[in-house]
This record gives C-alpha cells, structure tokens and sequence, in this order.
C-alpha cells in the first residue's frame, strides 16, 4: 500500500509535465527558427536553424512492445552520445537527438550491434504501427506485433535503404475497429472475422441490456428474441458482416472463430495533403489465413505489392498515386492478384466506385 | 519459463522482436512470464485468450486505467490481472533517459515491466499491473510529476507532431496547444461523460505527421495564407545537384502553379499549399508568413457506420495563446452534442447524420465553400424560408 507520504503527494489532474525540460538546449535555443533539414544519409536527419545551429537525429527501429531493460538500454545510449535527449515519433521510431555530428557514425554501429537497425527515413519503408493483437486484447482477430515482426523481417532492406518511389507506410490492426489509422496507409493488414457471434442465452440477459445490444449493428441485423422464455437476442445471418461491434456491447456474443479468423490486405491509403490528398485504402486481398508464428501467406503477398510498386512506381508516387495512374485493371493483373465479387463494395455508398464511365484502360 | 517453441520462432530475423522483449521481462518478472505462457497459448490455438473488458481504475479517475483479464487465470496466474495504465506523454514524444528511468524504476516495482512507446493514440503505455497495485503506480507516478491519459466516452490524451520544436514546416506551435488543450480539459481527459470518445490531434503542417486527417475527431493542421518563401539561389543548387525539377517538381504540383525558368515562379493564388514543392526542396521553399490552421472534424475507423476522413470546418484560423477563439468553438461544439449525441456516434457520424450545414450553423461558424469540394449535386433540399400568403382569412 502507499505509504502516508506518497498519500500526501498524490495530485490529481497536474496534466503531462512541460515538455521544455525535455528539450535539448540547442533545440530551445532554436525553437521556432529552424531554417531547413537534409537527410545525410538513410536514417540521418540534419536540421540547421537560421542561427547556423545544427541538431542531428538518429532514427532506429523499435518493436514498440519493449521491457524497461530496452528503455534503460537506449537512455544509456542518449546519456553517451546525446546529452541525455531523445524522443519517439508518431510511428514509434526511437529518435537520438544528437548535438555533435562526430558522435553520429558510433551510435549507429552501438545500435546495430545490439540489432537495432537504424532507417525509416524519406523515400523507405518506416515502423509499422499496430495495435495489440493476442499479445493485449479481448476482440483480436489475429496477432499484430506477429505480423509486424514477420513483415518487418522480410522488408528490413526497405527500412535500412531510401530505396522505392516514395516513403511507403504499412500499418496492421487485428480487428474492424482499428486502433490507429490503417484505414489510410499505403498498405494495411487488417484482422477479421468471417462468422457470425455465438449467442449465449444463459449470459446475456444477465450481463447485457438488450436495446443496446440490438442498436450496435450497423446493418440492424440483431433483433430482441424470447428463448426458453428468457430474454435474448437473434442475429439475421444474412446481414451480419462480422464488424464485432455487438460483441464490444454485450460480452456475451463472442465472434472469435480459430477456424475463420485471418488477414485482408488493403492498398492505395495516404494521410499527407501532399499533391492529390488524404485517401483510404482499398481491398487487394480479401483473406488470408492466420497462419502464426510466421503467417508466410502475408509475408509473400505483402512483398509481392511492395516489389511490383518499386519496380513500376515513379519517384515520389505514393502507392495510391502510382495505382491511379496505371489504374486498378493493370494493378491486379501486375500483382497477379485476383479480383473478385469481394472487392465491389456493397455497404452504403457503394455506388460511388462503380465505374460510371465509358472510359478505362484495357 | 515454460517452454514456446511458436514465440521462439519470432526471434529469428533481423527486425527487434517483441518476443525477446517479453522473455527479458519474463526472466525476473512473474506477469511477464504468464504473459509469455498465455500469448504461446494464442499462437497455438489461434485465438485470444482475454477477457471481455472489466472495470478497475484510481481513486478520482473514471479513465486511464483499462483493465484486462485472462480466460486462462489459472494456468498462467502472471496474467490473470494485466491492466493497462495510460500515462499521458510529453507534448512531441520528447524524454530525458533521466524522466524515462525513474518511470522505468515505478514500473519494474510495480508492474509486469513491458510498455508501449507509445499506444496508437500516443499514451506512453504500462502494461500489465494487478489490481491491488494501481493505486501505488499511480502515487508514484504522480510524484514524479506524470498523470493519466484518457479512455472511454471523454477527451483522448491528445497528440501532436514534432512541431517547431525540430521542424521547420510548422505553421503554429503544435506542442504549445497540445499541451494548452489537455490542461484546459483535464477534467473532460480523466472523468469522461460525451456519448463516444474525442480524440484532439495537432500537426504542424498539411503533411500531417501525426495522422490527425485520418484519426481525430478534432484535427488541427498547420497551413497559411500568403506567399511560398523562395530561396532561389538555394533553388537553383537543387537544379544543379541534379534534381529533375520538371519531373519530380513542376509536373507533381496539383494545379500546376509553378513555372521554373532558370527561377521559380509561383502564382500564389492558384496554390492549394500542398506541400509536395517545399517536400522536395526544404532548403529553398517554406510555408509562407500568414500561418495558422486549419480545423477539420470527424475521422474515424469503420466502427459503428463506416470509416470517414475528417472534414473541414474552419478553413484558416490563427492560433496564439491564450487560444480563446479555438476553444469558444470546441465550447460550441460540445454544447452542440450534448443536445444532439447518441450513445457510441462519433461526432463525424453525428455531423453526418444532421447535416454539415445545419452543424455549422448550430455552432455559429461561417459557411463558406471551402467547407466542400463541390456543391450538393442532389435536389432533395430542405428549405427552412418560404413565402406565406398576405392577408389570408382573418
């Protein structure tokens, strides 16, 4: 139990602490005067302030799920070559903020002797963000640290070199309700379930209150129902798309099935306003089974899309831009996917990608 | 430990693996072993092996803490209790190895010894804590200076981008905000009460480093108003480094706004402020003075109706502290969905659902075409005004 001193010190609502004091000094000083940046090398940033002061960065790869032992391990490293600073970025790369430029190539080799590879920068492949997975969460249709790792091992090349058209970002969630912004990612992973909920009548009048129940279906699918005289639910199985939303209701319609579960593969997402805009990622692959520890199905079909796009994307095409322009007929028949009744959307706005034109490539 | 030989085969390969992260925990750690046991389990029969939620948390906190429990307790007692604690992050993601340790030292006390860094929406995550512990981990942390993040149906611990901090894209002081915003609203992060969640995110520029267009119901990204800076001296050394500026700039640019003829020439009136130019050649373009942002609304994954892209609301607003005129909206807003929510609707399903223009109007910000890409092409409209007959039957 606490102790009546850290009783006393206990403060609610004090908020995250300012983050000026973790700031280099160099970047105080120049905070908000930053004049431009050059990237020195894969995984190397330099930025020069209009006072002619330079902070470098070091970008190195973590598997985001880390022990206290990876974290005292990279403060050890800040303390040697950085004055003690570093940060993360959005995509969960561990950033070393580095004042002097002469520390930059030791850290590098300290990193990668202890198999952490340092990239992730301009025109590469950065850090996969994903969500939990097996590893940390009740509605996960497969694993997603499993597959970061699978991916990563098999496109590390693409991380260490600036090597495709444009930066290309892979992003994996394990379930329809996606965690993170997979949704808009040059390529995603997406976990999901193929079979309706198992009802079980003995639970749910008991842990789950049936309007609401019936009210999380986007597709009114679920309807109150008497069994044995108890109240319940039914599930109109023609309607059900497996979204799992009841479940996250009513605990007691779990959608879990070993045998069903497994992987689509998205393509064409972008997030940057740069040149045609944010847009969503479409359907490329509409299942592929879990298939741990290594799911070797989504390694090879995720290589494929990644070696078909360096091989024919121009420089700074993002995957959505180079599939717009040789459109989406050649894109399939380049990836030697197939394209089938699952890739025409039947939801609420299907209409808007039917091609309502005479006008296509052959 | 006992013995996974699935897991074991994710040690192999060159990218770090979070296997090898778990079983260093799991050396010295109860809960990490039974996490390792439980998630080799998984591997083998293709399922997940926690609970349906549960309720745990601090004394004067209804979020922060989200608690998860094993369906296999027993048989891997280290994980029969493995909450997660959300510790709201440093504005940026920056640390000191100093501030990182002494959480390090609470956590390896206290808990399983495994983190995120960070969660999607940007918590420095702390997985895995019994119960009874919560209450210590939260005391401590609170002494060294670190509060909670948010969960459930209030303020998400809010985000944002490097900023100008290192950046020189940015078109306000993301970090300045972000760290404004979540201490106005300390109350709405850490006791929620709005039908759904609310997620803030701030990036510096319409390159949107940290994804605020696809994942936040209030997105605020950097933009401006007048002129590109041009370098052209800076521009020409590109061109003489062998940058192919017809092809990899001039032909890239949207509306076709800029000219190069030995200089750049670009008509300002006609950029769409992109950024895939000044992208290209940092050392030689930047955004121009008149900066602020742009505030967009909505974006969500596919749960409940559908995914959505956040749209437009306030094309340009400028931003300096106290930032009265940004939160006199969100106030407006707020207010707004209190009266027009439903339970589990993001405020882009909501907007969606009343209509846009009726939103807008509701919360008194102009309506201006720059809110759509096109006017309605429908004629289904209804009109609110019409004409009543003079005189009548008296």
């Amino acid at each position: 139990m606490a102790t009546l001193e850290e009783l006393k010190a206990r403060k609610t609502d004090i908020g995250p602490p300012p983050v000026e004091k973790f700031l280099h000094s160099i970047i105080k000083e120049n905070y908000g005067k930053w004049r431009y940046h050059e990237i020195l090398k894969s995984g190397v940033l330099a930025h020069t302030a209009e006072s002619g002061a330079v902070i470098y960065t070091v970008r190195a790869a973590s598997p985001r799920l880390i022990s206290t032992d990876f974290i005292r391990y990279i403060c050890d490293l800040a303390e040697k070559y950085c004055d003690g600073y570093l940060r993360f970025t959005s995509r969960n790369n561990v950033e070393f903020l580095l004042a002097n430029k002469d520390n930059i190539e030791p850290l590098i080799g300290e990193l990668e002797n202890n198999g952490i590879p340092v990239g992730g920068t301009g025109r590469s492949i950065s850090n996969i963000v994903h969500t939990q997975g097996w590893v940390h969460c009740h509605s996960a249709a497969t694993d997603a640290s499993g597959l970061v790792k699978v991916v990563m091992d098999e496109l590390i090349d693409h991380f260490k070199n600036e090597d495709l058209p444009a930066k290309l970002r892979i992003a994996v969630a394990c379930c329809l309700n996606m965690c993170g912004a997979v949704h808009c990612s040059d390529i995603a992973i997406l976990g999901l379930h193929r079979t309706v909920p198992k009802i079980d009548n003995e639970r749910l009048p008991k842990i789950c209150e049936i309007p609401s129940t019936v009210a999380s279906c986007p597709n009114a699918a679920i309807r109150p129902t008497f069994i044995d005289g108890k109240k319940s639910v039914k599930i109109d199985e023609d309607r059900c798309m497996y979204c799992g939303n009841c479940y996250t209701v009513c605990p007691a319609m779990p959608i879990a099935d070993p045998l069903n579960d497994g992987v689509s593969i998205w393509v064409g997402g972008k997030v940057a306003n740069t040149r045609q805009g944010p847009s969503f990622t479409k359907l490329a692959i509409p299942f592929l089974p879990n298939n741990p520890p290594r799911w070797p199905e989504v390694t090879s079909a995720i290589k494929n899309i990644v070696e078909v796009y360096a091989r024919n994307g121009k420089k700074y095409e993002r995957m959505a831009e180079w599939i717009d322009r040789i459109g989406w007929t050649k894109f399939f028949s380049l990836t030697g996917i197939q394209f089938t009744k699952y890739h025409i959307d039947d939801f609420k706005h299907a209409g808007l990608s039917y091609r309502r034109t005479t006008q296509m490539r052959s | 430990m006992s013995e996974t030989p699935l897991l074991d085969e994710l040690e192999k390969g060159q990218w770090p693996s979070f296997v090898s992260e778990i079983k260093k925990s799991a050396k010295k750690n109860k809960k990490a072993e039974g996490l390792l046991g439980q998630l080799e389990l998984s591997y083998k029969e293709k399922k997940t092996h926690w609970k349906h939620g549960g309720i745990v948390g601090v004394r004067g906190y209804g979020g922060g803490v989200i608690g998860r429990f094993s369906d296999v307790g027993e048989e891997f007692p280290g994980a029969a209790h493995f909450h997660t604690i959300r510790v709201n992050q440093t504005a940026g993601f920056f640390y000191t190895a100093e501030a990182l340790r002494k959480i390090c030292d609470i956590w390896d006390r206290h808990g399983s010894g495994l983190t995120n860094l960070h969660g999607s929406t940007g918590d420095l995550v702390l997985l895995g804590a019994d119960t009874d512990s919560l209450e210590d981990i939260f005391c401590e942390l609170s002494k060294e200076g670190w509060d909670l993040g948010g969960s459930g149906g209030g303020v998400r611990t809010p985000s944002c981008c490097v900023g100008p901090a290192r950046c020189e894209f940015s078109c306000y002081d993301t970090l300045a905000l972000n760290q404004d915003i979540t201490m106005t609203y300390q109350d709405e992060l850490h006791r929620p009460s709005f039908a759904y969640k609310w997620k803030f995110k701030f990036s510096g520029c319409p390159n949107d480093c940290v994804a605020a267009i696809a994942r936040s119901d209030f997105a605020v990204i950097g933009t401006w108003r007048d002129d590109i800076q041009i370098d052209q001296d800076a521009a020409a050394e590109y061109v003489q480094n062998g940058l192919d500026i017809q092809t990899d700039l001039l032909a890239k640019c949207p509306t076709r706004c800029i000219e190069w003829d030995g200089s750049l020439r670009i008509n300002n009136p006609d950029c769409t402020k992109c950024m895939h130019c000044i992208n290209v050649m940092p050392k030689a373009l930047r955004p121009g003075k008149d900066k602020g942002a742009c505030i967009l609304m909505g974006a969500k994954a596919p749960i409940v109706q559908g995914a959505l892209l956040a749209s437009v609301i306030v094309p340009f607003i400028r931003l300096q502290p106290p930032y009265d005129e940004i939160k006199g909206i969100i106030k407006k807003i707020w207010e707004f969905w209190d009266e027009n929510g439903v339970a589990r609707e993001r405020i882009g399903e909501c907007i969606q659902r009343v209509g846009l223009g009726n939103f807008l109007e509701a919360i008194g910000v102009e309506i201006s075409p720059q809110v759509v890409t096109q006017p309605r092409d429908n004629p289904y409209i209804f009109y609110e005004e019409y004409y009543e007959e003079e005189g009548g039957e008296g």
